[in-house]
């Protein structure tokens, strides 16, 4: 198998009719993605190459049977065509916008979680690729192949560091999972955890953090308690220069956590051993499963 | 984006918080006459980004026009934590009973607005917080449904606000509130909230944080940027498009993403190097993202060597090295530079480059190869 995106996703693009919306479907469909439709409001009824475009995701869910959303509209639009797809019930929804107002973010993300069968992937992220089955986003595929370990990261091009640093070890993947830069991502370190966790395929986990917030901290908790498969840190921001924050607020709510340290240390002291370069990451596989 | 102390008091009169009156000033004299204007005892106040202002000095009560002078002149161009003073707040003085303290903050790891609300306000909150964590009530609003009267209500009593005060700091707190999400802050910091003699609430300070990716629908608020907040290579990276922070290092860095920048920083530090700047040059990373990214980079006179770490997605690599080539065309750099392409067009990028025979120019393989060599570089080592 392989987690969010494989063979049974029937894709939707938001924003499809846009320059970087359709490079993208195309590309996600070159690789064996099944796109079967797209939403720009007041262009339904054209197509973008075959593939037919609807005015709401509710027609094209109804219409083309969609159950996985790519968000590709522009940052002011981006949260409306979450909610959309959600209210749409469209379960996965893997939105790369950049940019996204932090408000936004908040409301779609409450929204979200109020519904158990609904899962957000980013946004900000790259998207979600598993090896030969499907691609969604703009991960770029050709470097990945099929296999065992199983990646998610907070970075785009990282993730791309990383899983070529494995694949030069002779690895593939079972799924590559961009979990985005926002300050409120969709969906959390701890969530793929139990998803790979569940996967047959994969049989040892990459985690890929960065500094700031406490995503790290609380999947190393998580891994102490709930994943039994081996699983390999790395944190990117050692030598970043601590962001000078104005009042105190900051300080009363965090303290000191969110360093680069800080992270490392909460994650080795859970057993989980951490890479200090992305070549290191791909050699603690090594170690761990065999060259 | 944080904003000045006056500013943030300005947005927050737009919604009835009420504030102490004042001018802003610039120079000695125009705080003379702002002075004159208010009358004595005024408070004159030192504008920065950054609190703390009222321990370092940059916070005095003036009683008449000579000490209002001794002041302004004391503090302007003072420097407060790396911040130099520029700017003056000049403001009537208030009666203070007791200085309280109130936030709101975007609370990213519970996913809500935290509110926090305690009656040990003032210079000290931080030590409040650290040695007696429980003065300070705190709670997180459902951003869906908003911060409730009853919510306000429980955040008084568990602070221990007097009886005839539980009304007044609720409506505060709502106000408050509502400037957070109206305003699309990421922080709105009170400290103090006063009581005054006659038990009125005032908001003596303002600490605000705005969502820059928000500003586009807040014109008012865009308008409060400012740019010689920035370092100018900043400012000039920020103007083309670029993220750029300045290091004290002398290696320039450039790579395409922020984690992968930041990696390659930490990865050019294990070899010895010290970065010089965090340079982002995006997703599409395009020639004229490069030529800009060159230009601002070597703008830094420390900088011995660059570090040029692509690993190509939608950024094509061969883009990126035609790129290289218009900028050593048009900024002429002077210092070596290292270059690793990966990824999408990694062997055309390479080819280009190599039949250029730029000056100067290095290429590596892997990012530690590349590491090792632009610190041998930066050094003086010839490779
Ligand atoms: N208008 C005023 N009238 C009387 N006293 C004032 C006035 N403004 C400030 N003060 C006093 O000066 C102290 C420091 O000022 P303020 O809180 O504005 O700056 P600060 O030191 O940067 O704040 P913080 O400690 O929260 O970072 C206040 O706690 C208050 O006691
Ligand atoms: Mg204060």
């Amino acid at each position: 198998m392989s987690v969010l995106v494989g063979t049974d996703t029937r894709l939707c693009v938001a924003g499809i009719t846009g320059s970087e919306g359709r490079f993208h479907t195309l590309n996600n469909r070159d690789y064996g993605t099944n796109v079967v439709s797209g939403v720009t409001p007041g262009k339904g009824g054209q197509d973008v190459e075959g593939i037919p475009v609807f005015n709401t995701f509710h027609a094209a869910a109804e219409e083309s049977g969609a159950n996985t959303a790519m968000i590709f509209v522009p940052p002011p639009f981006a949260a409306d065509s979450i909610l959309e797809a959600a209210d749409a019930g469209i379960e996965t929804i893997i939105a790369i916008t950049e940019g996204i107002p932090a408000h936004d973010e908040l409301r779609v993300y409450t929204q979200i979680k109020r519904n158990p069968s609904l899962r957000l992937i980013g946004p900000n992220c790259p998207g979600v690729l598993s090896p030969g089955k499907a691609n969604v986003g703009i991960i770029p595929a050709s470097f990945f192949k099929e296999g065992n370990i199983g990646v998610m990261s907070r970075s785009g091009t990282l993730t791309y560091q990383i899983g070529n640093e494995l694949a030069q070890k002779g690895f593939g993947n079972s799924s590559i999972v961009g979990l985005g830069g926002d300050p409120i991502p969709g969906t959390s370190f701890i969530d793929v955890l139990e998803l790979f966790e569940n996967d047959d395929q994969t049989e040892l986990i990459v985690m890929s953090g960065e500094i700031g917030g406490d995503a790290e901290e609380l999947a190393a908790e998580y891994i102490a308690e709930n994943v039994t498969k081996p699983v390999v840190g790395y944190i990117a921001g050692f030598t970043a220069p601590p962001g000078k924050t104005m009042g105190h607020a900051g300080a009363i709510v965090s303290g000191s956590k969110g360093t680069a340290a800080a992270k490392a240390e909460a994650l080795e002291a859970k057993g989980v051993r951490v890479g200090r370069t992305p070549t290191q990451v791909a050699e603690i596989a090594v170690e761990i499963l065999g060259g | 984006m944080d904003l000045l102390e006056y500013q943030g008091k300005q947005l927050f009169a737009r919604h009835e918080i009420p504030v102490p009156s004042g001018i802003p000033a610039r120079t000695v004299e125009e705080a003379l006459a702002a002075a004159e204007k208010i009358g004595y005892p005024c408070v004159v106040k030192a504008q920065v980004k950054i609190g703390g202002r009222g321990k370092a000095g940059g916070v005095k009560v003036a009683a008449d026009a000579t000490e209002a002078r001794e002041y302004a002149e004391a503090i302007l161009g003072m420097d407060i934590k790396g911040f130099t003073v520029h700017e003056l707040w000049i403001e009537e003085a208030s009666e203070i009973e007791a200085e309280y303290y109130a936030a709101i903050v975007f609370d990213r790891s519970a996913r809500a607005a935290l509110v926090m609300l305690s009656t040990q306000g003032g210079m000290d909150i931080e030590q409040v917080s650290a040695e007696t964590p429980e003065a300070i009530a705190t709670l997180h609003v459902d951003p869906l449904l908003g911060f409730q009267p009853f919510e306000a209500r429980r955040l008084a009593f568990e602070a221990g606000i007097d009886a005839d005060l539980i009304r007044p700091i609720g409506d505060f707190l709502t106000r408050l509130y509502e400037t957070f999400v109206a305003e699309e802050a990421l922080l709105v910091e009170v400290n103090p909230v006063i009581i005054t003699p006659e038990r009125k609430v005032r908001a003596l300070d303002s600490k605000v944080t705005l969502d820059p990716n928000s500003l586009y629908r807040h014109e008012e608020n865009a308008k409060l940027r400012d740019p010689s907040d920035e370092d100018p290579q900043e400012q000039m990276a920020r103007d083309r498009g670029l993220t750029y922070v300045k290091l004290d290092g002398d290696i320039g860095v450039l790579g395409n993403g922020a984690g992968l920048v930041m990696s390659t920083l930490d990865v050019v530090a294990q070899y010895g190097g010290e970065p010089a700047n965090f340079l982002d040059a995006g997703g599409g990373s395009k020639a004229d993202a490069i030529t800009s990214a060159v230009e601002v980079i070597c703008s830094n006179e420390k900088v011995k060597a660059v570090l040029f770490n692509i690993f190509g997605g939608i950024t094509r690599c061969d883009e990126v090295a035609n790129g290289l080539i218009e900028a050593f065309a048009t900024a002429k750099p002077t210092v070596p530079f290292v270059v690793r392409l990966d990824g999408t067009n990694d062997v055309e990028g390479r080819k280009i480059l190599a039949d250029a025979n730029l000056p100067g120019v290095h290429t590596a393989a892997t990012m530690n190869e590349a590491a090792e060599k632009v610190v041998a570089l930066a050094k003086g080592e010839s490779l």
